[in-house]
């Protein structure tokens, strides 16, 4: 176990009656890293974060916190905080007594702990709103409540189950950024909950991409976009075109793949992994491919297709392609620099992709 | 013909004020409740109101106004003290069927997982009995021969049945506390099945124990099931008269028995209305009383 990590996931399984929610889960949390869980509904991400909090206890395997194996600690006794997907703000209490809750224990005088939550207070930018009713407070402000309520115990690791889900999109995304201020800012270990992966790579440090229980992929945010490392994780974040592929040569870490859609293409793909013959998925994102509406000279990295329908999406656009052996059309995306042409883009005209080098995501395929 | 279009027309009008006029509407709508309010509630009251300051005379009501009733209340002891007697043993009932019921409607809410319809309605299920047959039942369990006593002597653990067991006050707290467990249960378990469960969790992770966390959120929260629960039970028993009568005893008796005298054998309405007026106001003291209370230590907790 890495002695650096303060949350060590080893071997975690758990399961509910016949369902395996969480299925032999391994990896390390490291100290103060904004760490998402992300994945589809009935990923078992939940499950994992409320197996931290102490809401339900491993089947098998055993979760470390800062060392100490945790799982015959009760929820009231482990040195971690959570935010609710609803904020379980205490309706019976107003804003300093939702705040001053945990601190009971505390051992602070009643002007300590009154200077405390004003900092808090100070600290989610909602100075003067102590004596507010929980009824009286908005989605936002509930958030921010819930958030001071936990980080006011000082946890070693704050636990974020969705918390950004009912906030509307404006809101949601400054919430997300002084989410990501207020972490660096105090340097506590957030894990963060969420099936949104635009919410995921804009907060964490590091993802943990999971699917029916398993984690298919830890990596930072970048990498997990730019060069994923399975057609799971290439598919689930962002949008991705996938072309059936073969390895014909190799030469260093760059391999010739011959495919039916785009030609002969090359790509960067680490030799040690790689074949001659092998079956391989050949992956590029809509917004690496540039259609050019001239027959480009060179006919590398390029190929000829028909427009298909488009959508107009404001900041960008889409355009399907349909190339010649393909039935599904290939997806590009546009960033609109200038405004709309209308008059460029229309069905059934010629047009060619090109695409850089490095564009070419190679994924193992069986 | 000229007839028919005027009637036509009022018709239109009438149709109109009761479409644009809320209030008109608003009261409309109420009618049939504000006259079985009015008819069923407001004037019985009024009636009693005004019989407890007359007199009675043989057959006949002395139909001047005269604080007679009252000052007889005061000034007879009897009074009093049995009013005093019924509040504390409704005191009583209301605070063992509120102590009974919660763990009841705590169980149901929160450790029932399905069918939760069947449990309840086996909260009931006493009531398919008629209430008489249920005080009966008491009276056959707690008697000097009743089911404990002979029960305890036949395995011996008795050798002279328990005497005060039936006809004092303690039988009546036990009869009256089993007779109204389910207008306890029922109240209380809507409270708690409303909370939610994050707020739980949220107590204990942050720090409180299960049994911190039902102190200072759980019961908190579910106060306003607990208070109907005590004025549901609380009200009704001050005043009851049939279970004091059949398991009371002399010592059990309540004001309840003394107004239902009253009206019957003595033959006085006017003091048995000034009676109850008296028991009336009493009540509504001791209402106030408790919500204050309850409302101070809402307060206390916030």
């Amino acid at each position: 176990m890495d002695h650096d990590a303060i949350i060590s996931f080893q071997n975690v399984s758990k399961h509910f009656g016949k369902v395996k929610a969480v299925d032999h889960v391994n990896f390390d949390i490291q100290r103060g890293e904004f760490f998402s869980l992300l994945g589809p509904s009935g990923c078992g991400k939940t499950t994992l974060l409320r197996m931290v909090a102490g809401f339900e206890t491993p089947s098998s395997g055993e979760v470390f916190l800062d060392g100490e194996p945790m799982s015959v600690s009760p929820p009231n006794r482990r040195p971690v905080n959570m935010v609710f997907q609803n904020y379980a703000i205490f309706p019976h209490l107003d804003v300093r007594g939702n705040i001053a809750f945990g601190m009971r224990k505390a051992g602070l005088t009643r002007s300590e702990l009154d200077r405390r939550i004003d900092e808090v207070l100070e600290l989610i930018k909602l100075p003067g709103y102590g004596r507010r009713g929980a009824d009286e407070l908005s989605g936002g402000q509930r958030q921010r409540v819930a958030l001071a309520r936990a980080l006011i115990k000082q946890p070693k690791v704050l636990l974020l189950d969705e918390p950004l889900g009912a906030l509307d999109k404006k809101l949601r995304e400054q919430m997300q950024i002084e989410l990501r201020q207020l972490q660096q800012q105090i340097g506590i270990t957030f894990l963060f909950v969420t099936h949104d992966q635009e919410e995921a790579l804009t907060l964490s440090d590091r993802i943990a991409v999971m699917s029916e229980g398993q984690v298919i992929e830890i990596a930072s945010p970048s990498q997990l976009y730019e060069s994923p490392g399975s057609r799971f994780v290439a598919d689930f974040i962002g949008s991705m075109n996938f072309f059936e592929g073969e390895i014909s040569s190799q030469e260093g870490s760059t391999v010739r793949i011959q495919t039916q859609t785009l030609g002969d293409l090359s790509a960067a793909y680490p030799a040690e992994s790689s074949t001659v013959g092998q079956r391989v998925w050949v992956a590029i994102r809509p917004e690496k491919l540039l259609p050019v509406f001239t027959e480009p000279q060179s006919r590398t990295n390029s190929v000829a297709g028909q427009m298909g329908a488009s959508a107009y999406l404001g900041d960008r656009s889409h355009f399907y392609v349909y190339l010649a052996q393909r039935r599904e059309p290939v997806l590009v995306a546009l960033q609109n620099l200038e405004r709309m042409k209308d008059h460029l883009y229309q069905p059934n005209q010629s047009v060619w992709l090109q695409w850089a080098l490095d564009a070419v995501v190679v994924l193992p395929r069986d | 013909m000229n007839n028919a279009v005027t009637l036509s027309e009022t018709r239109l009008k009438l149709r109109k004020l009761f479409l644009k006029s809320e209030p008109v509407r608003g009261y409309t709508l109420l009618s049939p409740t504000l006259l079985a309010m009015i008819f069923g509630l407001a004037m019985p009251l009024v009636v009693l109101f005004t019989l407890s300051f007359w007199l009675q005379e043989y057959l006949d009501f002395i139909r001047t106004f005269s604080l007679a009733n009252y000052l007889e209340f005061f000034q007879k002891p009897i009074y009093v003290k049995v009013l005093l007697k019924s509040i504390r043993i409704s005191g009583m009932v209301t605070i063992a069927t509120v102590l009974l019921a919660y763990p009841m409607a705590y169980f149901i809410a929160f450790r029932v997982k399905s069918n939760k319809l069947i449990w309840l309605i086996l909260i009931t299920v006493p009531f398919w009995t008629s209430y008489l047959l249920r005080v009966f039942a008491w009276k056959i369990m707690l008697g000097y021969n009743g089911v404990i006593n002979s029960g305890l002597k036949s395995l011996g653990f008795l050798t002279e049945p328990l005497a005060f067991l039936l006809y004092n006050p303690t039988s009546v707290v036990i009869t009256l506390a089993h007779a109204w467990a389910a207008f306890a249960i029922l109240p209380i378990y809507v409270s708690l099945e409303k909370i939610d469960r994050s707020l739980l969790e949220a107590g204990r992770d942050l720090g409180e124990s299960a049994w911190m966390t039902f102190l200072r959120v759980t019961l908190p929260l579910s106060l306003p099931g607990v208070i109907a629960a005590s004025l549901l039970v609380f009200i009704p028993t001050v005043g009851d008269y049939v279970t004091p009568s059949l398991v009371g005893g002399p010592r059990g008796i309540m004001i309840g028995n003394l107004i239902q005298s009253m009206f019957g054998q003595s033959q006085n309405w006017p003091m048995g209305a000034a009676i109850s007026v008296m028991s009336m106001f009493t009540v509504a003291a001791m209402i106030g009383l408790f919500l204050w209370g309850t409302h101070s230590y809402r307060k206390r907790v916030a």
